[in-house]
C-alpha cells in the first residue's frame, strides 16, 4: 500500500476523517440533547426530559436521577432483560435491598404499585406503571461463568461486568454491586422452592415506570437473563427515557397503600428535612 | 467423644464454642474443614455471610446460589456461591428440611417499617454483621443478602412471602463443607418481634471440624 492513498496520514487528514461521522445515527445510541428525544412521552414537555437512551443488546448505562424524577425502560421487541442496581447519589453505601424489598412488602413478585427500598429503611424508587408483570428479584446478573456469557470484552459481555462498569464511572467498585432486579424476564417460585423462568420472547413494547423518591444513581445492563438457556446470545435494544418530575406528595396513592409503605416514605421525608 | 451433637463430624474438633442469644460471631474457616452449626433449643434464626478470605470483595451471593441450583431453598447438596460465581462451601448434611436465603437480615432500619418505629433501638442483624466485619476492616457495603439458618420463609402461589413459624428443633443441625479459605461471620439473630427464634432469641453451637492428619 502506498501512503499517499490514506486520508489519515496526517492529523488534518486524521481530523477531517473523525468529524466526518458527524450525525452517524445507530440504534442503540443516546440522544443529546435529550430535549430532542425521539420518543417524547405522553404529556411531557420537551424541556423537561433529562435521559433518552436505546441500550442495545450486551450495553449499558449508568445515570444520576433526582427525587421525583421518572425513569421509563421499553423493551423495544420483547426480548431484553435490564439488570439494575440503585444506590442513593448521596451516600452510595445506601442502596438497593432486594431482600428488604420482597420481605417489608411480603411479596416475591414486583408490580406496579410496589417500592424499591434501601438497606436504611427508605424507599429508593416506586414503580409506578408496569405493564410487563415478569420481572426477577432472585437470580441475580450473569456472571463470566454463567453459560453462555462471556467476558466483558467479548460478543458476549456478562451482565455483573457490565454493571461493575456502570458503577465504576460513579468511582464505585465490585463491594458496591449488590443483589440486583431484572426487569422483563420473570420468575416464579414453586411450593417446593423450584425456580421457573420466563424468558419470553414477549410482545414488543412492554414497558415500566419508576419514580426516583431519592438522589438515586440508577446501573443498567442489558444481557440475556443468567438463566436463559437459547444458545444464541438474545437481548434486544431497551430504551430509556427518564424525565423531571414533582416530589411524591403526601396524598399519593403509592405512599399510602401500605403501612410498611408509608414508613419508607415517611423515612425518606425525614431525611430530606432541612 | 461420646457427644451426640458431634456424630458425624470429621474425628478432629478444631473449635468448639456457644454463641450466645443475640450476639455475633466470626472464625477464618480453612478449605476442607467442616463447620457445624447446631439450633440449640430449635427454631433460632443464624443469620450467616461468607468472605473469600484472600479477597473479600468475592461473597456469599444469594442470587448466584438460586440461580444455579434453579431453588430458593438450602437443603442438603446445596453449594454456597460467591458473586464471582465459585463454590465457597457445600450444605454437606443438614437435619432441617430446608434453610431460607431470601429473607436477609434484620436491621433496625427494615425494624422500622415491619414494626414501627419503637423497634429501631432494638438490636438487629445488621449491627452484628456490621460489628464482626470492622474487625476485618469491612464496613456496610459488605452487607449482602445472607443465609438464614434455621428460618422459614415459604412463597405462595400468588408471591405472598414471609417469614413464618419454624421447621426446626432443638439439637438439629447443618454442616457446611468449605470449598475455599473462607470467614463466616454469624448473627445470632436477634429478632423478637416475628417468629423466627419463636419470639425468644437462644444460643446456638458452633464446631469446627476435620479429619486429623495421618502422616507418617
Amino acid at each position: 500500500m502506498f501512503m499517499g492513498a490514506s486520508r489519515t496520514a496526517d492529523p488534518v487528514g486524521a481530523r477531517n476523517h473523525a468529524r466526518g461521522m458527524v450525525d452517524t445515527r445507530i440504534e442503540a445510541m443516546p440522544t443529546v440533547p435529550a430535549t430532542k428525544a425521539d420518543d417524547l412521552p405522553q404529556g411531557v414537555e420537551p424541556d423537561s426530559m433529562l435521559w433518552e437512551e436505546t441500550i442495545g443488546g450486551g450495553g449499558y448505562a449508568a445515570k444520576e436521577l433526582a427525587r421525583g424524577a421518572r425513569l421509563r425502560l421499553i423493551d423495544l421487541k420483547g426480548d431484553a432483560c435490564v439488570s439494575m442496581l440503585v444506590f442513593n447519589a448521596a451516600h452510595p453505601a445506601e442502596r438497593l435491598n432486594v431482600a428488604d424489598t420482597l420481605k417489608v412488602q411480603w411479596n416475591a413478585y414486583l408490580k406496579a404499585g410496589q417500592l424499591l427500598l434501601s438497606d436504611m429503611g427508605r424507599v429508593l424508587m416506586s414503580l409506578v406503571d408496569d405493564d410487563a408483570g415478569t420481572h426477577d428479584s432472585f437470580c441475580g446478573p450473569s456472571n463470566e461463568r454463567s453459560p453462555g456469557a462471556g467476558p466483558n470484552w467479548s460478543p458476549r459481555p456478562n451482565a455483573r461486568e457490565r454493571l461493575l462498569l456502570g458503577a465504576a464511572k460513579f468511582g464505585l467498585g465490585r463491594k458496591d454491586l449488590h443483589p440486583c432486579i431484572n426487569w422483563f424476564k420473570g420468575v416464579r417460585v414453586g411450593e417446593d422452592g423450584t425456580l421457573s423462568v420466563q424468558t419470553g420472547p414477549f410482545a414488543a413494547e412492554r414497558r415500566l415506570v419508576l419514580r426516583a423518591e431519592m438522589n438515586v444513581i440508577v446501573v443498567l445492563a442489558n444481557c440475556p437473563h443468567v438463566l436463559d438457556r437459547r444458545e444464541a446470545y438474545v437481548a434486544t435494544p431497551v430504551r430509556i427515557s427518564a424525565w423531571r418530575g414533582p416530589v411524591t406528595p403526601l396524598d399519593d396513592p403509592i405512599r399510602n397503600a401500605a403501612p410498611e409503605s408509608l414508613r419508607a416514605f415517611l423515612n425518606v421525608e425525614e431525611y430530606f428535612r432541612r | 467423644m461420646s457427644d451426640a451433637a458431634l456424630v458425624g463430624l470429621p474425628r478432629q474438633i478444631i473449635l468448639d464454642e456457644v454463641v450466645p442469644a443475640r450476639a455475633p460471631w466470626d472464625h477464618r474457616v480453612h478449605a476442607g474443614e467442616t463447620l457445624r452449626i447446631l439450633d440449640l433449643e430449635g427454631n433460632q434464626a443464624v443469620d450467616f455471610l461468607l468472605y473469600a478470605a484472600d479477597d473479600d470483595a468475592e461473597r456469599y451471593s444469594a442470587q448466584d446460589t438460586i440461580a444455579a441450583q434453579r431453588n430458593i431453598f438450602l437443603r442438603t447438596g446445596s453449594v454456597l456461591l460467591s458473586n464471582e460465581g465459585r463454590p465457597m462451601a457445600q450444605i454437606s448434611a443438614t437435619t432441617v428440611a430446608h434453610h431460607d436465603t431470601i429473607g436477609g437480615a434484620c436491621s433496625c432500619e427494615s425494624n422500622t417499617l415491619r414494626y414501627g418505629h419503637h423497634t429501631k433501638s432494638q438490636h438487629a442483624c445488621v449491627e452484628n454483621f456490621l460489628i464482626s466485619n470492622a474487625l476485618y476492616a469491612r464496613g456496610k457495603r459488605d452487607i449482602v443478602s445472607n443465609i438464614n439458618f434455621f428460618m422459614n420463609v415459604p412463597v405462595e402461589a400468588d408471591g405472598t412471602l414471609g417469614i413464618v413459624d419454624g421447621i426446626s428443633a432443638p439439637g438439629l443441625y447443618v454442616d457446611l463443607q468449605m470449598l475455599m479459605e473462607v470467614v463466616a461471620v454469624i448473627s445470632n439473630c436477634p429478632q423478637i418481634n416475628n417468629p423466627c427464634n419463636g419470639f425468644n432469641p437462644t444460643p446456638v453451637r458452633v464446631v469446627i471440624a476435620t479429619e486429623p492428619f495421618e502422616g507418617r
